[in-house]
């Protein structure tokens, strides 16, 4: 198989969720299942034809760049090791689809659960054949996430949301602190490439950051695989549908945690930190878990204790840091992968066909389901470690190797002793399984009291699994055998150890310790027989020490409890302490890296002031501070000051070589201007003053802001003045001056600067400039006046009075009778302004004008008119439509900038070149003139909006006015 | 030239500031546009400030003697930007105003 295949097997699952997802509205039942179906066993299939390519060590590998300069690359890698594990994934996987065709009710929405399956699939085998740890940690994430959508797939079951949250949450953390973690590995051996990381082992163990990169390793491992103390989660996830469970929570998710504590082994172990710290998880995991399992009242849960359990198992078997140790614990992934996978599938069937996974209430059900139950019998026993079954082969390996001392400590000398109990706990609680379900009197309180056999294909794949049990149990080294030295080699290397997988090793150790938790579990359940009939769920001691209690407590106390004294202590809802709080800091941030630096402003010298300049700016100052002034209770008067300013702005950039920016600043003054007067109307007057003055309080406040301005004004005149002063290094002016008419072919700079070197820049903002005019017009629809600023406003009061007293008069012609000149002149400035602005439009490329000033020009024409005969008088003359010119601008821009690319230039290059037209004479025709024109009309359509819509509120509130008066008559 | 600019600068950030800092809405959105003249001159500055030298290309000119044209293409579009935030915070102001029956920045005056 070529290399390229590796990508397909990863890809293949994704692409069949993908299928699946667009399945969503089909009825069928059948369809989704056979198409996840034939992606799942493709994939097998896949996996299966690499085999010749992995053996003896050897590695494929697959790589494409992604961002090589930050060392991460999209590397697909498979040794011995992910083969094994890949074929556990999509083999167990299209069993899973095979028994969820069956399982799920077609109540439920089939296509969802198969798209989330697969790509759980997809998710998993690519932590799997990852061959970058950067990769392998997003694809851990993408497991997390899938699972938490596969766990909470009956959403409207509380449980199960609750379940997946806790699931996604642990997992979440653990995959953070797994990313950080393998960012210092990768920092350590300075690549993220999991073959360099693999050689690294040395470097690594003797690195200073060692034990950091391995707590944050572990903490990702042990969650994932719900070792103790993060083990909780696991059986809140049995709210999932028993397919998950079966695939998820035996085979695969649970599995990565240990996988990678695998992959990473020969980088990572072997120190007294791993061991104590893997060691002790693992170790109390195993015999908490096969503890509370024994105590269990739900199917399902017994298994999920009886998982986390045997999980433990690998992990202590890792933390031992012995070849030997490293063969059993990926034996025992596989075997524990196989009969826990038909266990779980038979729960389901039993739940299927009962309604109930109660323990306390099933029994005797041999006599309606004896192929299930036999099926079940052999695989419980392959979990509890009885001789002639795989679980017996893995759990005698571990055995012997609890026995040997590895780093001598208390922790080493009482394993043998804990893994005997723990042997104990779980034949006890596979006992209580066979014979609470099976035996016993016929069952009569479950919903269903007749149970049958499911379908043949149904009871398929656990047949299937139960078999591979079996024949891995009495044959051991011509089954598995080959696949497991592959995967032992490609782990170990040279370093593998020579083991035997025969059945009989002779009156060993290991064999009396299997003999006495053989006893001792019997012993044990029979003495708990009748207690457990009817005890409360739990285990006893531990029943009311709940993790998920202490774990949604930790939740509730962090993001509730501590983010609510967080807003209480240190959050205002209030906008002034805010902004005071922005203003200050920004005025820090400026002032103490300038002093730190010893930033010394010379005094300047007063000669150099030209006395027509200096007399303009005494006006825009006054302007200035004027508006500070008397912009609370004079509004009018702030607005025409302000107005001053923006003229003094306007004269200064004319004054100071910058025609551009006059015109432009001139013409948005206007339209400034226009738009605050419109606001105005609606703004009622402030009536009477607040009389605060006097307060302590309001004048600390004011004394408070007041130095908070002034050194803000201070401090950017300082800068100002010491930024201007300076000489102006050489910058990047002079490419743009050297370049603008050679390559943007216009004379005008700045111009050329907007709609051709930077003219993505300037889309971006023509964008923003028509999202604000869409805003501002979708606020405006549903605009509710302030109640005082309803009626008529006073003038036009005062001018209808003095029309209604005369009789020759009609209301209105006073204002028409004083505006008649100008509006005479507004009118027919018409044409003349439109001109204007196709003059300004034209020369812009060469001469100051432009997209934007031009715009704006075109939209005072309108605004002219409006002025002039008043909104209806404009409307029945004049259609603007502005939304079209907002829409037709930025396509226009956008397809200016796309249409370089049908020449195979970048997005927005231009080209151009001069044309004659008649009278006018020469133009310049850069297509950035028509990036230009939809620059224009952007600015035209968002002006003439927003003026618009505010000018259309007279109308509505005269609407509103005589709907109130129909009232009230 | 330098000085007097500076120092107008200075006026309308101060003015600008302390208008901010108020509790009204009309004061604050006069105080945004004194600010944003304020910012718009300082980064117009940036670039040196020349007379009769307008970034307009002419045969046989030397490319020192011009204005710098980048701050003033940035300057360009803040200009018209600061248009449509005006208009924005204008129409959200009026509204505030009738849903709330007060001009205070907080949607209600402040409790003694």
């Amino acid at each position: 198989m070529p290399e390229e295949y590796l990508l397909l097997l990863v890809a293949l699952p994704f692409i069949g969720s993908i299928v699946a997802a667009m399945l969503l509205s089909t009825a069928s039942r059948i369809l989704p299942a056979w198409l996840a179906g034939s992606f799942a066993f493709a994939a097998t299939l896949v996996t299966a034809l690499f085999y010749p390519q992995v053996t003896d060590g050897h590695v494929v590998r697959f790589e494409i760049e992604w961002l090589p300069e930050f060392g991460l690359n999209f590397t697909l890698r498979m040794d011995g090791f992910a083969w094994l594990f890949s074929m556990l994934v999509t083999g167990i996987g299209t069993l899973v689809v095979v028994y969820a065709r069956y399982y799920m009710s077609p109540d439920d929405p089939i296509p969802r659960f198969f798209s989330f399956l697969l790509a759980f699939m997809g998710a998993m085998l690519g932590i799997v054949l990852s061959g970058n740890i950067i990769l392998l940690s997003i694809f851990w994430e993408l497991t997390s996430i899938f699972s938490f959508l596969l766990i909470g797939y009956w959403y409207q079951n509380a449980n199960a949301r609750d379940g997946a949250r806790m699931a996604l949450t642990v997992t979440g953390v653990g995959g953070f602190c797994l990313l950080v973690g393998l960012l210092v590995l990768g920092h350590i051996v300075g690549s993220y490439d999991l073959d360099a990381v693999l050689a690294a082992g040395e470097t690594v163990r003797a690195h200073p950051l060692y034990l950091t990169a391995l707590i944050l390793i572990l903490i990702g491992a042990l969650t994932k695989s719900a070792q103790f103390p993060f083990h909780f989660w696991l059986p809140n996830a049995m709210a999932a549908p028993t397919p998950v469970s079966a695939y998820l929570h035996s085979a695969t998710m649970v599995k990565a945690g240990v996988f990678l504590l695998a992959r990473l082994w020969p980088t990572l172990s072997g120190t007294f930190e791993w061991f104590w710290l893997v060691g002790a998880a693992g170790i109390s995991t195993m015999l908490l878990g096969a503890y509370f399992a024994i105590f269990q009242r739900d199917l399902k849960g017994l298994l999920a204790y009886s998982t986390i359990s045997h999980l433990g198992l690998i992990t202590t078997l890792l933390s031992l840091g012995s070849p030997l140790a490293a063969v059993a614990a990926i034996f025992h992934m596989i075997n524990h992968a196989t009969f826990k996978a038909s266990l779980f599938m038979a729960a389901g069937i039993i739940d299927h066909e009962t309604g109930t996974r109660d323990m306390q209430k099933l029994s005797g059900l041999y006599r309606f389901l004896p192929y299930t139950a036999t099926l079940a019998m052999v695989a419980c026993a392959a979990m509890a470690g009885v001789p002639l079954l795989n679980g017996f082969l893995s759990k005698e390996m571990f055995f012997a190797e609890a026995v040997e001392t590895h780093a001598d400590s208390i922790l080493d000398r009482a394993l043998p002793y804990i893994a005997t109990m723990a042997g104990a706990f779980s034949v006890a609680y596979s006992l209580r399984f066979i014979h609470t379900v099976f035996f016993g009197p016929p069952p009569t309180d479950i919903p269903n009291l007749h149970p049958h056999e499911p379908p043949r294909w149904m009871r398929f794949p656990v047949e299937f699994l139960v078999l591979a049990c079996l024949i891995v149990g009495i044959i051991p080294s011509l089954s598995i055998g080959p696949f497991l030295s592959t995967a032992v080699l490609s782990v170990l290397g040279p370093d593998t150890p020579p083991y035997s997988l025969a059945l009989w090793h002779g009156f060993t150790l290991p064999l009396l310790m299997s003999v006495i938790a053989m006893i001792g579990g019997t012993i044990l359940y029979v003495v708990l027989h009748n207690y457990l009939a009817h005890c409360e769920d739990g285990p006893p001691i531990f029943r009311h020490l709940r993790g998920q209690r202490i774990f949604e407590r930790i939740l509730v106390t962090m993001s509730w409890k501590w983010a609510r004294w967080l807003e209480a202590n240190l959050g205002t809802r209030r906008l002034q302490p805010q902004l005071r709080i922005v203003v200050a800091l920004s005025f820090l941030a400026a002032f103490v890296p300038l002093y730190l630096s010893g930033f010394n402003p010379r005094l300047p010298p007063l000669a150099e002031v030209d006395p027509a300049f200096a007399m303009i700016w005494i006006i825009g100052m006054l302007s200035a501070l004027g508006a500070a002034f008397l912009a609370k209770y004079h509004r009018l008067a702030a607005l025409v000051l302000i107005g001053g300013a923006g003229i003094v702005t306007c004269i200064t950039f004319v004054w100071l070589s910058a025609p551009d920016l006059a015109i432009t600043q001139l013409l948005v003054e206007i339209v400034t201007t226009v738009l605050l007067l419109l606001g105005l109307r609606w703004l009622p007057k402030r009536v009477g003053k607040v009389d605060d003055s006097a307060t302590l309080t309001a004048r600390l406040r004011r004394l408070r802001d007041f130095s908070l301005a002034a050194a803000c004004g201070i401090g950017m005149s300082i800068l100002a003045y010491a930024v201007m002063t300076l000489p102006v290094p050489n910058t990047i002016a002079n490419y743009f001056l050297e370049r603008a008419y050679s390559e943007g072919g216009g004379r005008n700079v700045v111009n050329v600067i907007l709609v051709d070197f930077r003219g993505f820049d300037t889309m971006g903002e023509i964008a923003v400039l028509g999202i604000v005019a869409l805003t501002v017009f979708a606020l405006l629809r549903r605009f509710r006046p302030a109640p005082e600023s309803i009626g008529v406003p006073e003038q036009q009061q005062v001018q209808n009075a003095f029309d209604d007293a005369q009789p020759e008069r009609s209301a209105g012609d006073t204002i028409r009778d004083y505006l008649l000149v100008p509006s005479v002149v507004m009118q027919w400035m018409f044409p003349v302004v439109i001109t204007f602005a196709i003059y300004l439009f034209i020369r812009g490329h060469d001469l100051p004008g432009g997209g934007f000033a031009a715009g704006i020009t075109m939209a005072i024409a309108f605004l002219l008119q409006y002025l002039a005969g008043g909104t209806r008088w404009a409307e029945d003359r004049l259609r603007i439509l502005p939304l079209r010119w907002i829409g037709l601008g930025l396509l226009v821009a956008a397809a200016t900038g796309i249409g370089s690319w049908f020449f195979g230039y970048p997005f927005l290059t231009s080209h151009s070149q001069y044309v004659e037209l008649p009278l006018i004479g020469k133009v310049p025709m850069a297509s950035a003139l028509l990036f230009d024109l939809g620059v224009f009309g952007l600015v035209v359509g968002a002006t003439v909006l927003i003026l618009i819509a505010l000018a259309h509120q007279s109308i509505r509130s005269y609407r509103v006015r005589t709907e109130q008066k129909a009232e009230e008559a | 030239m330098e000085l007097v600019l500076s120092l107008g600068i200075g006026i309308m950030t101060g003015s600008g500031v302390w208008l901010l800092l108020r509790p009204r809405t009309y004061q604050v959105i006069i105080g945004l546009s004194l600010l944003s003249y304020a910012v718009n001159l300082f980064i117009f500055g940036v670039g040196g400030l020349k007379v009769n030298a307008p970034a307009i290309l002419r045969e046989g000119a030397e490319i020192s003697t011009f204005a710098d044209p980048v701050p003033q293409a940035l300057v360009l579009t803040a200009i018209v930007i600061s248009f449509a935030t005006t208009a924005l915070f204008l129409v959200v102001l009026l509204a505030s105003r009738g849903l709330t029956g007060t001009d205070h920045v907080d949607g209600r005056e402040q409790s003694k």
